[in-house]
């Protein structure tokens, strides 16, 4: 298709690469260097989306990352992203667009209804209409969301591979525009390193839209070339193009998206390249030059296709040679504007007229305008538009003194583009969110940086409110020359001139925030303040009727500002309308609040390269190739992968652990615990170090005697548990749990260092150092004497002993504990002779039949001893009182917690109790987690006594196990408790002692 | 994301440090004899002025030491870091309204 609207000559465009392209399914074509946007308007197409709620038919508005309407759906399912503004869309061979928000298509679209129903829809309206009744809200959901969505999300997952980096420079500028440039240019020449990051993918900013401006008496865009050929040769410089800043955090760091490969066509991607690059960015010294937007006039139905900002109709005539219409309309209240005016005549688009809501037309560009004959419409405003899909008609009217209404219907004046400047808003979203605040600018009528909270910070150009050309170059080189300064760099020889060029800005003006019609507002016609989230000014009103006065709320019950685009073009107007209001001025109203991102970013490039198996490192034992050779099922602990059970064939998991657990008690079993926690604690104060940690006493422990220990948090409740071993005068290894084994050893260190710094204790953590393995049951010390010259006597090595010698050859500590309630023997072995001495055991063992048992059976086989685990008998509320084990906790010392156990609370009566339950039916198996109730009631809630922590189907009972936390469950012994089950059912048991087997514990003994 | 001074390290990126609190609260020498109001003040109160505000950090993925810091909680530019057992440093005095 011919791009009828394309200029013969002219724009920053590569006439002789034509690319291809599909929008909405119909094939068009560009140039290599246009834009989405700047291509649609080559091809006469305005009409680009729908927007939000009222379906009305939208078009392009800016020609940058302000953009509301032209979001658009870009690639195909499942490389397709939503929310891409058409102005930043870099056009490529084969890209394919699709509009958002329009269905069936965005020519004929049913939600327009709601532009009829709009009384119907005012601001607030979902949180008036959707709220009751609460069932009906299931209802509701599915058609908000149905109506809502901005785009789709892709089926299915990111088929591309995004990367992350990180880096720290000396200064960093973000934006390229005159302004960015003489910043980078002075801070390079003194030799710091700087990276230049800009958004486009060129360098220039605003001057790719100006081609007639000048700097040091050259055009402006030979300038850039110079500057940024010098920047390219300097070898401490980085230029990072097609580059987002988008958000700016604490002490100079700051995130940046890097478009690597999203401007190429599909076939000429780089296969070793990512998609987009996350920089996670540390700079001593940061230079914003990250420009200003122009900010429109909220007139009557001010938002058909066709209407768009003056500058943006510049940008699109200038840098793309587009022409955006056939006969346009200007509408100004500054004399910026005519710049807009001026470049669309020359471009040969008949200039209808231009209407200026100033009082008198007067400026430097005003008067260009009048001596090139255009027609002016001072003291006049736009109160009405027409036309379906694309603007026809304006109609314009004179405005009364106070600029608060119009007088007569108003003149009706044919065009098919209407643009409008209403000023400039410094883009400080940068500045902003670092935490730096605000003054608002009267004359400028704009927020202007004042105090920054960032050391080492400025701002500088149309983003300080320096909107002359000479002020930002200016601006830009004293702080590109302050911030090389300010880190150690200057540059050698004659101090070079800062770049020079003409110096004026937009003013003079005439601040109206809403401009009126020839009916009331809303009434009529819409005063779109917000266009993406069809937020008019009516709806901000009637917010202000409603009784809302902060703009912070105003913003979140309209959600004005609340779209992708965050209000870049409608914040300022919003805040103004709502002053004019409330009769305020708009720094007392105040400026909500600016976050990151400025522009939508991707997930993917947050999650980078760790995806799959590099999102998180997984830890495997020595023996972890055992496991898998034999069958084992897996669970995750921690980062842990830990032998589950071990099916034999036909097995399902309660066969597998039922055998395990019964071939254990019979004969013998074995188990992996290499994954527990190993502290290694040495000094001379260890001991006395144990005693103020766990809740026992240590001193007395006899070397090479093993102690169970409980430690508490200052509060009182159980951290962790386990054994600690006393391997020398003042050696102690001590174990934790699994999970805990990093949080034990921050603990420790944490009491040491900063209130027992005078202790001598050293900690090591060991865990890695060493394979455990666990054998367990009536033939362990039959196994264990075949292959060990350690003298397994009982008196030689008791219950609660440990024993230094070889296993199977290998240097080895032999703890006798138990966690199964069997003889148990616990083998330790440098990491690397893990495997080894593993299989060395499984081999001497075949004879008494030694079964491998995995965490399952692990924790049936100590839940029949009725032994805790921290974490599921414990959930950080439970002291160890509540654990029934007083036993343990030491009436003489002092140790952390133990003042928080004789607070009034803890003695409270109906605190949650460890119990053991035994099911009415003993074939009955609780679920773990599953509610205790004294009386069951006809449907929930009933009061809950408690919850059951650990349940199991126990072999060696031959019945069911559980135990549980309830309130005064120590009193509740032999009493019923109920567990009402999801299905309907009713779970009864009796409150019995935890300990279900071998209560007096003489197999462990053996 | 902050950048902190380390006693012994050096500036290092925050993701290397855990938190650890308002600094200069001793652990009571006889817990026993606090009333329980005195020991849940020390349990669970610290302040949270508007400014300087000296708290603890330990470079958990680093040196693995505890140190305190002086830490503007408006700005959150800090100020001074010192090894654990120090007096802080005399540092100016910041007001916010």
């Amino acid at each position: 298709m011919a791009q009828d609207f394309r200029l013969p000559q002219g724009g920053l465009i590569d006439r002789s690469r034509l690319v291809s392209f599909t929008f909405n399914g119909k094939t068009l074509n560009g140039f290599a260097g246009d834009s989405l946007a700047s291509a649609l308007l080559a091809n006469g197409i305005h009409l680009v989306g729908r927007s939000f709620k009222y379906h009305r038919p939208r078009g392009i508005v800016s020609a940058g990352a302000e953009e509301p309407n032209a979001l658009i759906q870009l690639g195909e399912d499942p490389r397709t992203d939503p929310n891409h503004r058409a102005p930043q869309i870099e056009l490529y061979d084969g890209l394919k667009a699709k509009t958002q928000n329009a269905w069936p298509s965005v020519e004929f679209d049913v939600g327009a209804l709601n532009n009829k129903l709009s009384r119907m829809l005012p601001a607030g309206f979902y949180y008036k209409t959707f709220m009751w009744p609460a069932a009906m809200w299931m209802k509701y959901e599915h058609f908000i969301r149905q109506a809502a969505g901005l785009g789709t999300a892709p089926t299915e997952r990111d088929p591309d591979c995004y990367d992350k980096t990180h880096a720290h420079c000396d200064v960093l500028v973000v934006g390229a525009g005159p302004a960015g440039l003489a910043a980078a240019l002075a801070a390079a020449r003194g030799g710091a390193r700087v990276i230049l990051v800009e958004q486009d993918h060129a360098l220039g900013g605003s001057l790719l839209s100006t081609p007639d401006e000048e700097i040091d008496g050259k055009p402006a865009l030979e300038w850039v070339a110079a500057a940024e050929a010098e920047l390219a040769e300097l070898p401490e410089v980085r230029i990072l193009k097609r580059t987002q800043c988008f958000a700016y955090f604490d002490h100079n760091y700051l995130g940046l998206i890097e478009k690597v490969t999203d401007h190429l066509p599909p076939v000429e991607k780089p296969e070793h390249l990512p998609r987009q690059r996350l920089w996670k960015l540390r700079t001593k010294q940061v230079v914003l030059a990250t420009g200003a937007i122009e900010r429109p006039l909220v007139f009557s139905d001010n938002d058909r296709p066709g209407i768009m900002m003056a500058n943006a109709a510049r940008t699109y005539v200038n840098r793309y040679a587009v022409k955006p219409g056939k006969r346009a309309v200007v509408f100004t209240n500054n004399d910026g504007g005519y710049a807009a005016a001026l470049d669309l005549k020359k471009a040969g688009i008949e200039v209808a007229c231009v209407v200026d809501a100033r009082a008198a037309a007067v400026g430097r560009l005003t008067d260009q305008a009048e001596a090139e004959g255009l027609r002016i419409l001072a003291d006049q405003a736009i109160i009405g538009t027409e036309g379906e899909k694309r603007v026809s008609k304006v109609r314009v009217a004179p405005l009364s003194e106070d600029g608060t209404r119009v007088f007569g219907g108003g003149e009706t004046i044919d065009c098919d583009l209407a643009v409008s400047s209403g000023g400039w808003t410094p883009v400080v979203h940068l500045f902003s969110q670092s935490k730096g605040s605000l003054r608002w600018d009267e004359d400028l009528s704009c927020y202007r940086p004042d105090k920054s909270m960032q050391a080492g910070q400025a701002v500088v150009g149309s983003a300080n409110g320096s909107f002359g050309l000479a002020g930002c170059l200016a601006e830009g080189d004293a702080a590109g020359t302050k911030a090389a300064a300010e880190v150690g760099f200057k540059a050698k020889g004659r101090k070079r001139k800062a770049p020079e060029a003409e110096d004026y800005t937009f003013l003079p003006a005439r601040w109206i925030y809403l401009v009126p019609s020839d009916k009331p507002v809303g009434h009529g016609g819409k005063h779109f303040v917000d266009q993406q989230n069809d937020v008019t000014a009516a709806d901000l009103k009637l917010a202000l009727r409603e009784g809302y006065r902060s703009i912070e709320h105003v913003k979140r019950y309209t959600t004005t500002g609340m779209g992708t685009d965050q209000g870049k073009l409608g914040n300022v107007n919003a805040i103004g309308i709502v002053a004019e209001e409330l009769g305020k001025t708009l720094p007392e109203v105040g400026v909500t609040t600016f976050r990151p991102p400025y522009t939508p970013v991707t997930f993917g490039i947050f999650a980078g390269r760790d995806v799959d198996d590099l999102l998180d490192p997984v830890r495997t034992t020595p023996m972890h190739s055992w496991h898998e050779r034999n069958g084992a099922e897996f669970e995750d602990v921690g980062q842990w992968k830990r032998a589950w059970y071990y099916p034999k064939a036909g097995e399902d998991i309660h066969a597998a652990v039922n055998r395990e657990v019964e071939a254990t008690r019979r004969s013998l079993g074995i188990l992996d615990a290499s994954t527990l926690g190993k502290i290694d604690i040495q000094g001379a104060d260890s001991a006395e170090f144990l005693n103020r940690i766990y809740t026992n006493a240590w001193s007395k422990l006899a070397v090479g005697r093993c102690r169970y220990g409980l430690m508490l948090n200052e509060d009182g409740m159980v951290m962790d548990d386990g054994v600690t071993s006393r391997l020398g005068e003042n050696h102690f290894i001590m174990t934790t749990t699994t999970g805990n084994a990093a949080p034990v050893l921050a603990h420790l260190e944490e009491w040491l260092q900063t209130e027992w710094p005078e202790l001598d204790v050293y900690l090591t953590s060991v865990t890695e150092e060493f394979a455990t393995m666990t054998i367990s049951g009536p033939n362990a010390r039959r196994l264990l004497a075949e292959i060990t010259d350690i003298e397994l006597s009982p008196n030689a090595l008791p219950h609660m002993a440990l024993a230094l010698g070889e296993v199977a050859g290998v240097p080895a500590r032999v703890f006798r504990i138990s966690f199964t309630g069997e003889l148990s023997y616990e083998i330790n072995v440098p990491a690397s002779y893990g495997l080894y001495v593993w299989q060395s055991l499984i081999r001497v063992g075949e004879k008494y039949g030694i079964t491998p048992y995995g965490t399952e059976a692990m924790h049936v086989l100590r839940a029949e001893k009725g032994f805790i685990i921290v974490g599921q008998e414990t959930d950080g509320s439970v002291t160890p009182l509540d654990l029934g084990m007083d036993w343990i906790v030491s009436k003489k010392k002092d140790f952390i917690g133990k003042r928080s156990l004789t607070r009034s609370d803890m003695s409270k009566p109906d605190r949650k109790q460890l119990v053991g339950l035994l099911t009415d039916d003993p074939k009955s198996v609780l679920e773990e987690g599953a509610a205790l109730v004294e009386t069951v009631l006809d449907k929930p809630p009933m009061p809950m006594l408690g919850h059951v922590t650990s349940s199991y189907w126990s072999p060696n009972c031959g019945r069911s196990i559980a135990m549980a936390l309830i309130k005064g469950g120590q009193a509740r012994m032999g009493m019923k408790v109920h567990a009402p089950t999801a299905d309907g059912r009713v779970i009864t048991c009796t409150v019995a002692d935890p300990v279900f087997f071998d209560k007096d514990g003489e197999r462990l003994r053996a | 994301m902050l950048l902190i001074p380390c006693p012994y390290c050096g500036n290092r990126e925050e993701v290397e440090f855990s938190y650890g609190g308002e600094a200069h609260i001793e652990r009571p020498k006889e817990p026993e004899r606090l009333s329980d109001a005195e020991w849940a003040d020390y349990l669970f109160m610290q302040t949270n002025p508007k400014g300087i505000f000296l708290e603890r950090w330990v470079h958990t993925h680093g040196c693995r030491r505890w140190f305190n810091a002086a830490r503007d909680t408006v700005s959150y530019q800090i100020l001074a870091s010192y090894p654990m057992g120090i007096t802080p440093p005399k540092l100016p005095k910041t007001t916010y309204l």
